[in-house]
């Protein structure tokens, strides 16, 4: 490769080098904040090496797993409660609202809210997560032992 | 290699070889698209949980894959350009460019509308999406970059430079989904091992990411043909061109 050449190349790799270093440290030290949202455990022990925890009031996501058997809604309103598990402790949603279609038991969410308590969140939004499997119903109910069914509701229990 | 590359650092030869390729790449483009639509939205199964909503997948993930891979394609191009300053690497740089901005948008808008049902929200400034934001910005900023100068030659410098610095972004969409906690799911086809995707869902999804990347293909050669001949419009080869058609 004559000079020429090879300077400019050498010149575009260093442009390359030093800009992806210098964007890798910007991303390593906001590293706890584009995470968009927290999970129960890091919620209630705390996040980081420092073991910070949010305090109440802070707005703020809250993402896991809605445990099954946990979801609680009033009869007369659009009111849910429901808890979210990771790895270890429990976090109580409360939210009012119509949830997206996919929530269910089991499924994995992220709502967003303001903490009123150590672990209870009221949340102005749910969203629903989805894993990155994708299957037929049969696969899904051979291969998992999931068979889909739509949440049940108590409609005849005014009567 | 460098003696059978180096005729196509002709302007004349270069379109001649994009001529040769557009037949090529446009059946390949018309067929597996067909191929692929009918397959992936009339025929492969429903998914267990999204039912039909999933068939998005079938554009979103061709158009998102191919808005990095035009990318890629367009920083090799501008290396090519500033290193051994071919014109017809800073020409390419200039053809991919919109192609590769068209699929972000692609990707981008596909991704609302299903994360509208399926997540319940159009958009989320998370990490996956945020990143894809930016891309579509950097196409936007290579483009407006070129023609923002009289001096054509300043313009495909200047594009290139910041077609490479925003080679950065790639692996930072790529990977955002597992560094940071994100709404948007993990990689499904690129980890090649696991089976996330059921091989009646997996095949069609690859007809169409052929089928998107032949016509980025074919898209790109129509483009690049013209820039040379606008580039080259006072060359005798392109008035003969001109005057025969």
């Amino acid at each position: 490769m004559n000079p020429r050449r090879k300077k400019r190349l050498l010149v575009i790799v260093a442009i390359l080098f030093g800009l992806g270093s210098s964007i890798g440290l910007v991303l390593y030290a906001l590293q706890e904040n584009i995470n968009l949202f927290y999970t129960p455990s890091e919620l209630i022990d705390g996040k980081g090496p420092n073991k910070e925890k949010p305090f109440i009031g802070q707005k703020l996501r809250i993402g896991g797993m809605v445990v099954p058997g946990s979801v609680d809604r009033n009869e007369k309103s659009l009111e849910v409660s429901f808890k979210l598990i990771d790895t270890g402790p429990l976090v109580t949603v409360k939210y009012q609202g119509i949830l997206p279609d996919l929530f269910r038991e089991g499924q994995g969410i992220v709502a967003q809210g303001v903490l009123i308590e150590p672990n209870v969140i009221e949340a102005f939004e749910v969203l629903a997560k989805h894993d990155e499997e994708y299957m037929p119903a049969e696969v899904a109910e051979a291969v998992k032992g999931i068979k889909h069914e739509k949440p049940k509701y108590n409609l005849d229990s005014g009567n | 290699m460098w003696k059978w590359l180096h005729p196509y650092a002709k302007a004349e030869r270069a379109y001649q070889l994009c001529n040769t390729f557009l037949p090529y790449f446009a059946v390949v483009t018309v067929v597996s698209m067909l191929v692929g639509w009918v397959w992936g939205l009339g025929f492969a199964p429903a998914d267990y949980q999204q039912k039909d909503s999933y068939r998005i997948i079938f554009i979103h993930v061709p158009s998102a894959i191919l808005s990095m891979g035009a990318y890629s394609s367009m920083a090799i191009a501008a290396i090519v350009a500033l290193v051994w300053q071919l014109r017809n690497a800073e020409l390419a740089v200039i053809a991919i460019a919109p192609v590769g901005a068209c699929m972000t948008a692609i990707a981008l808008i596909t991704g609302a509308a299903w994360g509208k049902p399926m997540w319940g929200a159009w958009w989320v400034w998370d990490a996956r999406l945020t990143s894809e934001l930016i891309l579509l910005f950097l196409y936007l900023g290579v483009i407006s970059l070129y023609h923002a100068f009289e001096d054509k030659k300043a313009a495909g410098r200047a594009a290139s430079i910041l077609a490479i610095v925003g080679v950065i972004n790639l692996p930072i969409i790529h990977f955002s989904v597992e560094w940071w906690n994100t709404l948007h799911q993990g990689a499904s086809i690129t980890k090649f091992n696991t089976n996330a995707v059921d091989p009646s869902m997996f095949w069609p999804l690859m007809v169409n990411i052929l089928a998107f990347a032949a016509f980025v293909g074919t898209v790109t050669l129509i483009r690049l043909k013209n820039e040379i001949l606008q580039r080259e419009k006072h060359r005798p080869w392109v008035r003969q061109l001109l005057n025969r058609g």
